[in-house]
């Protein structure tokens, strides 16, 4: 059997940290593969939100009492715990929004409205969850801009070799994703943005499939703007986050108005704080930032290298093993990949599949996994995917072989 | 094999899933309803034809989809082959019923479609089973020309 390369960390053991991993499914042991949908949390983090809820719980930025510094000082403790994660240059660089769909709009809604003219191009590419699509659609259809897009090759990589062609001087800005949610496909984004910005474009980063995986350095990278989410990185649900480079996002308008983001308030017009208060209007997710923060310190003690590694090897050796079913097909990059598998059999449908497993404990997705442009190029209307994290192993892989082989068994 | 599973995949299910009957094109329908269901990408195309009382004189269906809506779908055409316009209509009803309603008695009249009774227990599958249904639904309101409809309201 194929063994996990050995590093100092029990892996076994972190598997205590996390409730839920106890509980059964129909009966059987759950083998929960659907952590790029959203992660399982640990103790320390649902610790967290009782002990912010027990004794912290105030609104922030404008109590004058002790409950209230006691909030905003962890508020604000959390985005300098985000901005050091992501190697940003400050906390003013880091915006709370309810995750990366949100991120990506208020780049979309802000800064396009600001700055997209009648003519300018956004680059995407085939692979990107509608989150990074559709908020640019809406935007080309207000302002005139066009899309284009990077194609995908078969191997599941961009084709890189088109770039030089689609990044004209037109392009304003070119938002790519960094893991690609049904591929797996880890793109060179610091390549990505170093192209851009030769003619001129900002970047922007979806990382929701990278951020829990491994180390980001949005300065070493060189991207303008990195969005992901909490609860697919331990986090809680309802918490994600907006990097932009600071002269960046002191030159967009706020997108949501209310409390929290003004200096001054005329019944006509008001004045706006600077980034980041700016865009936040209304009490924030105060518990959700500091469960965000106990999930970023949750998983730099385990180290994002040690985890992409054990994570890379899961998806590796999912991908081999998935071969040796009848009829399969998995897609995806076979060296390098992220924390996942996706595949078709020509025995059952993802759905009849997913059921199947269920049954068996197995949680999977089967789908087109918002990513329904990808799907059609690659000539599938959905997949099934097995997504990793930390917690899981080489035997619940094993195991799912075994289920997938009751399944072609079954439904031949 | 889990019970659940062999009470949802009946063998009349997998087998029709596999061999779908009344597959195929009708050239001279009345209608035509495009069914799908964005949540999973499965669609079927149903082409309806009416006799002169407005009764299904045949129905054939196209598509792809999981196992659960293509053995609906062709165990469906094989039921409202020849059915009157208030049986068709009393059958939706009652099939709706019988994968939805935990309390619900499987009633005679619906045949073979009653193997269809355990997706009841999978929420998620219910509307796999109700696609094809829901197209033969816009087809006797349509009676004419072409139609889409989805499990997704937009």
């Amino acid at each position: 059997m194929h063994k996990i390369a050995s590093t100092s960390v029990d892996w076994s053991a972190l598997r205590e940290d996390f409730p839920i991993l106890r509980e059964q499914a129909h009966g059987h042991p759950l083998i929960y593969f659907d952590s790029a949908a959203t992660s399982q949390k640990p103790r320390a983090v649902i610790d967290a939100l009782r002990n912010f809820y027990e004794h912290e719980n105030a609104n922030v930025h404008r109590g004058l009492h002790m409950l209230s510094s006691r909030a905003t000082e962890a508020y604000e403790k959390a985005r300098q715990r985000v901005a050091d994660y992501i190697g940003a240059a400050s906390a003013d660089e880091i915006v709370f929004t309810r995750g990366t769909t949100e991120s990506i709009n208020l780049v979309a809604q802000a800064w396009g409205g600001k700055f997209i003219r009648e003519g300018d191009v956004i680059l995407l590419t085939v692979m990107e969850h509608h989150s990074n699509l559709v908020p640019w659609q809406l935007l080309a259809e207000r302002t005139g801009a066009r899309l284009r897009f990077v194609p995908v090759l078969d191997d599941g990589t961009l084709e890189l070799e088109q770039l030089s062609s689609l990044l004209t001087p037109e392009v304003k800005l070119f938002a790519f994703t960094h893991i690609s949610n049904s591929l797996g496909t880890i793109n060179p984004v610091a390549e990505l943005c170093e192209k851009a910005h030769a003619v001129g474009a900002l970047t922007l980063i979806d990382a929701a499939q990278s951020a829990g995986h491994l180390p980001i350095d949005v300065r070493e990278w060189g991207c303008d703007f990195l969005a992901f989410s909490g609860h697919k990185m331990c986090g809680p649900t309802g918490i994600g986050v907006l990097y932009g480079r600071a002269e960046i996002l002191d030159s967009i308008p706020p997108w949501h108005g209310g409390g929290e983001m003004i200096v001054s308030v005329a019944l006509e017009k008001s004045a706006f704080k600077k980034a980041p208060h700016r865009f936040e209007a209304g009490t924030p997710n105060i518990a959700g930032a500091i469960g965000l923060a106990a999930a970023i310190d949750y998983i730099e003690q385990i180290g994002r290298p040690a985890i992409f590694e054990h994570d890379s090897q899961l998806a590796r050796y999912a991908a081999q093993r998935l071969t040796e079913l009848p009829g399969t097909r998995v897609f995806g990059p076979k060296e390098e990949r992220g924390a996942l598998a996706g595949f078709v059999m020509d025995a059952a449908h993802p759905h009849d599949l997913t059921t199947f497993a269920d049954q068996y404990g197995l949680a999977m997705r089967g789908g087109h996994h918002c990513n329904q442009p990808l799907m059609r190029r690659f000539g599938v209307s959905g997949t099934t995917r097995a997504s990793f994290y930390f917690y899981n192993t080489t035997e619940e892989i094993d195991r799912m072989i075994e289920i997938l082989h009751a399944a072609v068994r079954f439904f031949s | 094999m889990i019970p659940e599973i062999e009470e949802l995949y009946q063998e009349v299910i997998l087998d029709h899933s596999r061999r779908p009957r009344n597959f195929g094109e009708l050239p001279d329908a009345a209608v035509r309803v495009h069914g799908d269901n964005p949540a999973c990408g499965d669609e079927i195309h149903l082409a309806v034809k009416f006799d002169a009382d407005g009764g299904l004189e045949d129905i054939k269906f196209t598509g792809r989809g999981c196992a659960i809506s293509q053995a609906s779908a062709s165990l469906m055409t094989m039921k409202l082959k020849g059915k009157i316009r208030a049986e068709v209509v009393e059958m939706l009803r009652a099939f709706h019923d019988l994968v939805t309603d935990e309390t619900s008695e499987a009633p005679k009249n619906l045949g073979d479609l009653r193997v269809m009774s355990g997706v009841r227990r999978f929420p998620q599958r219910v509307k796999c089973a109700m696609l094809p249904w829901r197209a033969v639904e816009q087809a006797l309101e349509q009676r004419a020309g072409e139609a889409t409809v989805s499990t997704e309201p937009a």
